[in-house]
């Protein structure tokens, strides 16, 4: 069965159809229950589900996943929303100490099935401590698996397999994107750490997540007025990161440039680059490039922020700088 | 309680303190790494408080919990193994003194983050309530706890959703090396249950019965759905904080006068006033019987190969 929705409400049928299929998965966080979240995203749900299984916090996001944890570890399988991914940093111990190494540090004797939904982005005016994209704070943390996706299709099928994972996966929802419209199958399956080719092309190969996936399909366009046909990659999960699709890609067009939101200083960009030049220098016919938004937090008026984000105009001159003949 | 228990409980008690001392002798022969955190003199609160839960219930604690796992059932030979980092450790050789944890006894793990395993220990209350199975959460923690946030957060939650958690505080008087009226402005820590409305109870730390009769009441009452209780357990190491701490700050005579309650003494001394003990010799029989099981785990433990370097790619992910 296939429709037409938006992020937003691809989201919302991926936590109901678990929340069908498994009486463990339950829903944890502040304002989703009786208010339907800030964003929406949850509305219905306690209606639908009950309050023992939809819940309300307090504003305590160590409190949040650190129940979240304690109650994967003794069976349940819990979601449990970081209403704004900036407030990851008041809860960074329960999932940089805490999520990733209970597993290991008792040899294997639990299982961590978490899911963290953490509101994420800039583009929308909420200044430099509701916009940032943080998963780069999560990156060198063995144990979690982290996800990033940019549509509707890629939202539901990757939560709807985040929470069946046994593992705990942070996925990162793009508040930007919630609006956005695209066609969902309610039965495609979308597995964690596969990248989508987006669009194929043969003069290079431009990899971005989320928001810079939108913008770097704009910026596809353009060029292709030009006669410069670019292959746009979606990761969708950074950790594990699909490098072989990737690698496969540049491959074929010789050219890499990576599109980041948020600072470009140790990101998951910075570490594929690392790892091409690694596995696969010599394919490279020119110097691969990163654009990342400038070394700045965030900044709040429209003009700034819009300055400070790369657009599909700050794509395609990064692109043109490959120095890439069509 | 039948004799057979209370000569039990003292028995755990000696295990754990033998353990304990046998433990700081491996580092000082230097085949403990890292750094360990003993609990000789704290033994009646995990002792009494593990011992008056049911199968299925769980424990979590804090890096000075080698006794508590100890006292959910945990095997000694395995416990040395894995502080000393060998093949059959508890955790494999990957969690160390730290990190004990035995799940299938319900020791849900060790803590080493102050504070972070009592939200942890909420979500195991949570899941129990979810289910209807009827089993309670247990959590140590210590009085230097009770000011980071994590503290708050899972009493508050704890309390609002009427979770079955036990939330048992050893005061040991010190946050590591700082007394406690220096960090917190109130000497009863009861007095942080009052303002999440949670029940609570202050008990002599150093009675093992007292302990377990403060649990037993806090068990009843999460069972029958009436919520979380605090403890206070009022209680004393009788070491530093850690394997390079000489406890300096201790003032003159301190020790000494805890020395005189310590707990398997009281703990002795009663098991022959009341007659679960014909006398002192059958008391000193049974410690000695006790040290003996210990040393023997210790070198079962000694005798076992460290683990295969290649184990440490495993049990990343699930």
């Amino acid at each position: 069965m296939t429709a037409e929705v938006t992020y937003r409400q691809a989201i919302t049928a991926a936590l109901a159809a678990e929340l069908e299929a498994d009486e463990d998965v339950i829903l944890i966080g502040e304002d989703i229950a009786a208010a339907g979240g800030v964003f929406k995203v949850t509305e219905g749900l306690q209606e639908r589900f009950g309050d023992r299984r939809v819940r309300d916090t307090p504003i305590s996001e160590q409190a949040i996943i650190g129940t979240a944890l304690g109650a994967a570890v003794t069976g349940l399988r819990p979601v449990a929303e970081v209403m704004f991914a900036d407030f990851a940093g008041v809860c960074f111990d329960q999932i940089a100490n805490q999520l990733p190494k209970y597993r290991y540090m008792t040899g294997g004797q639990v299982s961590v099935p978490v899911t963290l939904r953490l509101v994420n982005g800039a583009s929308t005016g909420f200044g430099a401590q509701h916009s940032q994209a943080v998963e780069n704070w999560f990156l060198g943390l063995p144990g979690l698996k982290i996800c990033v996706p940019g549509t509707p299709a890629d939202a539901y099928g990757l939560l709807r397999s985040a929470i069946r994972d046994d593992n705990p996966v942070l996925f990162f929802e793009h508040k930007a994107l919630y609006l956005r419209k695209g066609e969902l199958d309610l039965d495609e399956q979308v597995p964690l750490g596969v990248a989508e080719v987006v669009r194929e092309g043969t003069d290079a190969t431009v990899v971005a997540t989320q928001l810079m996936r939108e913008r770097a399909l704009e910026a596809a366009e353009q060029l292709a007025g030009d006669g410069i046909e670019l292959e746009v990659i979606d990761p969708r999960t950074l950790a594990p990161l699909d490098t072989e699709t990737i690698v496969h890609s540049v491959e074929k067009t010789g050219n890499l440039l990576v599109v980041e939101e948020g600072s470009g200083s140790g990101g998951w960009g910075s570490t594929l680059l690392a790892h091409l030049a690694e596995e696969a220098f010599e394919m490279f016919d020119s110097p691969p490039r990163l654009l990342s938004t400038d070394e700045t937090p965030t900044p709040f008026a429209a003009e700034l922020e819009a300055a400070w984000l790369p657009d599909a105009e700050a794509i395609v001159r990064a692109v043109r700088g490959l120095e890439v003949v069509a | 309680m039948e004799n057979q228990e209370l000569l039990d409980l003292y028995r755990r008690m000696v295990e754990i303190r033998a353990f304990e001392d046998r433990v700081q002798r491996l580092f000082a022969q230097g085949l403990v790494r890292g750094t360990t955190h003993l609990c000789q003199g704290q033994e009646a609160v995990a002792t009494g408080a593990c011992a008056a839960l049911a199968e299925g219930d769980t424990m979590t604690c804090t890096y000075r919990g080698h006794g508590a796992v100890l006292a959910m059932g945990a095997p000694l030979d395995r416990a040395f193994a894995e502080i000393l980092g060998r093949e059959g450790g508890l955790c494999g050789g990957k969690g160390g003194s730290m990190h004990l944890a035995d799940v299938a006894v319900g020791a849900l793990g060790s803590f080493a983050i102050v504070g972070a395993h009592l939200p942890i220990a909420v979500g195991a209350a949570l899941t129990a309530g979810q289910r209807e199975t009827g089993a309670l959460s247990l959590t140590f923690f210590g009085d230097g706890t009770t000011n980071i946030g994590a503290f708050h957060e899972a009493m508050n939650l704890a309390s609002i959703w009427k979770l079955p958690v036990i939330f048992v505080c050893e005061n040991n008087l010190y946050g590591e090396y700082s007394p406690l009226a220096l960090t917190t402005p109130v000497s009863d820590l009861t007095v942080r249950a009052d303002s999440y409305d949670m029940a609570s109870a202050k008990v002599d730390g150093n009675d093992v019965l007292a302990v377990g009769e403060a649990v037993t009441e806090a068990a009843r009452r999460a069972r029958a759905g009436e919520g979380p209780t605090f403890i206070e357990a009022l209680t004393y190491r009788f070491v530093g904080h850690s394997r390079s701490d000489p406890a300096a700050y201790r003032p003159e005579g301190e020790l000494d006068r805890w020395k005189e309650r310590d707990p398997i003494l009281l703990f002795g001394e009663r098991l022959v006033a009341e007659g679960a003990a014909a006398d002192a010799d059958v008391v000193a029989a049974l410690r000695a019987a006790a040290e003996e099981t210990v040393e023997e785990a210790a070198e079962r433990a000694l005798s076992w190969p460290a683990p295969d370097p290649e184990t440490r790619l495993e049990d990343v992910y699930a």
